[in-house]
């Protein structure tokens, strides 16, 4: 391991002690990556601000009480609360206190409090090419992908040691060798009209995360232009039924203009093919609830956005959720105050949305026991709230969602699926 | 006749006994381990509603979540952490909350990287020690 002047005067201290940690953490990492020296970033987006318990407090007050700055601009992730509006929902005030006690933890090292999982869509986007340190996995997925920045899959609590020393292994993604794709997914008999339907990337995104494993997908056989949210939606199932941190897709994402472009002009390793079955059965798993009752839609996993917003007002507008459902968007403040400014965010609220920022509900304990199911547009809200918040869960559109809470049951609208 | 004993990568070096809990499934932490009971909660898993708390976790990769190591941060805190974990190939979540949980409160788990068609060996069920070398004996 090849330490420059300066690692190694952060290692024995001479920057402070907050450092000095931080790099010990870093170095021990080199070595676990295989990495013989290390390398610069210019952003890092911190994930440990996830409050789940005294470990994850007392490692961020450990940090922040000696004396930590982060060295590069550095976003942060999901807190633990809403610290607007935690009290309307199941939150304890002790959970309260100690997720706002981690966040203030980390907003004293000098970081950016967007309070966000979607960060590529802040001022804090990175871009093509860009070296940085990020946490959660679909921000990841998407700062490689669809961004083309470079980033290793950096786990909570070493995402922040990057941040305060700027380093990181010089290792995995971060290098060009490493990015070439490894098995090829080749979508085939795939109508355009399956293609164009509102949950198709996020159903692609759940099967390619399962037949990836632990290799890096290169997606041949998209003829539509995704928006930047399918592609969002994509990242985070990808990132949920699978370990993806980079995936191309070939003719849409900056990596893969070419299928040999993809592969680095390597071949692939594994070749499988991606029938409409698959992805019918892959979206059927996605649903597990089994009736129609419905207690919550629950909207923005990875956190809504100004576009999303945009795309559900019209269909709110002028009417109302059924009594009996409540309809939850998790965003950012930014993001909310951006709707607000561009006029959607009114027609939303008057439809009798409430709107939870910071965070999201699987970071923070917020629903209360009468909720049992739940209908998202989300397959990563789809993949974990059976088992994070022991609820069934019915994956659809955002309009079978919109239409969902109107009615007070799910409806869904299966026709491209049916006939594809 | 198996073999008795299966040489890995001590990627964070230990000793630790105990039995065998073992998947060719990869698991997310977070949504899929409930440190308060040391118990697999992820639906999705074959090992759902398994305890691997002080067990000897065999599972070939983490997924998922970047924030599993800091469920297994909290599981070390709270005495509800697999005995160790072993893996096919190198695994950085893992090894960071051993390192991480060594630093903060003294006490780590071995981590051990096994080559996949060694780790194909293991059984569930079956004791395994696990000697600072990666040593993987089978009794």
């Amino acid at each position: 391991m090849l330490l420059s002047a300066r690692d190694q005067a952060m290692l024995d201290g001479a920057l402070g002690p907050a450092a000095a940690f931080a790099m010990s953490i870093l170095v021990r990492m080199a070595e676990v990556y295989g990495a013989s020296e290390l390398m610069d970033i210019s952003q890092a987006h911190i994930d440990s601000t996830i409050y789940l318990g005294d470990a994850t407090l007392e490692f961020a007050e450990k940090l922040a009480s000696l004396g930590a700055k982060v060295a590069v601009p550095t976003s942060l992730n999901v807190s633990g609360v809403d610290e607007c509006g935690w009290q309307n929902w199941a939150v304890t005030p002790e959970w309260a206190a100690k997720a706002a006690r981690q966040m203030l933890a980390y907003e004293k090292m000098g970081t950016v409090p967007t309070w966000t999982c979607a960060p590529y869509q802040t001022k804090m986007r990175p871009a093509f090419g860009q070296q940085i340190a990020w946490g959660e996995s679909n921000a990841i997925a998407f700062a490689n992908s669809v961004i083309g920045a470079r980033t290793e899959r950096y786990p909570d609590l070493l995402d922040i040691c990057c941040a305060i020393t700027g380093r990181v292994p010089a290792s995995g993604l971060h290098l060009t060798e490493n990015r070439a794709g490894q098995v090829l997914l080749r979508l085939t008999d795939v109508p355009v009209a399956l293609q164009q339907d509102a949950q198709f990337f996020a159903v692609l995104g759940h099967l390619v995360g399962k037949l990836a494993e632990d290799r890096i997908p290169v997606i041949e056989g998209i003829v539509v232009t995704p928006a930047e949210d399918e592609l969002k939606a994509f990242a985070a199932a990808v990132a949920s039924s699978g370990c993806v941190a980079l995936f191309h897709m070939v003719g849409v994402t900056p990596e893969a203009p070419t299928l040999d472009a993809a592969f680095q002009g390597r071949s692939p390793e594994r070749s499988m093919e991606i029938t409409t079955a698959d992805l019918r059965a892959a979206r059927k798993e996605l649903t597990t609830a089994d009736g129609r009752e419905l207690d919550m839609v629950i909207l923005g996993s990875p956190h809504f956005s100004l576009a999303e917003f945009a795309q559900l007002a019209p269909l709110v507008a002028g009417r109302h959720a059924h009594p009996r459902v409540k309809f939850l968007i998790t965003s950012s403040r930014l993001m909310k105050e951006d709707a607000d400014r561009a006029g959607v965010l009114a027609p939303i609220v008057a439809f009798g949305a409430q709107i939870t920022l910071d965070t999201c509900i699987l970071a923070s304990p917020m629903l209360p026991p009468e909720i049992k199911t739940l209908m998202t547009n989300s397959a990563k809200y789809a993949y974990y709230a059976p088992s994070l918040l022991n609820t069934r869960v019915t994956f659809g559109s955002l309009a079978d969602c919109v239409r969902s809470a109107i009615e007070g049951r799910v409806v869904r609208d299966e026709s491209v699926w049916r006939s594809a | 006749m198996a073999e008795r004993v299966i040489a890995g990568r001590a990627v964070v070096a230990g000793e630790a006994e105990g039995e065998a809990l073992v998947t060719h499934d990869a698991l997310s932490f977070w949504g899929g381990y409930d440190f308060q009971t040391g118990e697999i909660i992820d639906r999705h898993h074959p090992l759902a509603g398994v305890r691997a708390g002080g067990r000897v976790l065999a599972v070939p990769f983490s997924k998922g979540s970047s924030t599993t190591t800091a469920v297994l941060l909290e599981a070390v805190r709270a005495g509800t952490a697999p005995a160790a974990i072993v893996t096919t190939g190198v695994d950085s979540f893992f090894a960071l909350a051993s390192i991480v949980a060594e630093l903060m409160y003294g006490r780590s788990f071995p981590v051990v990287a096994l080559a996949a068609e060694d780790f194909a060996l293991l059984r569930t069920g079956e004791r395994l020690s696990i000697t600072r070398s990666g040593e993987i004996r089978r009794t």
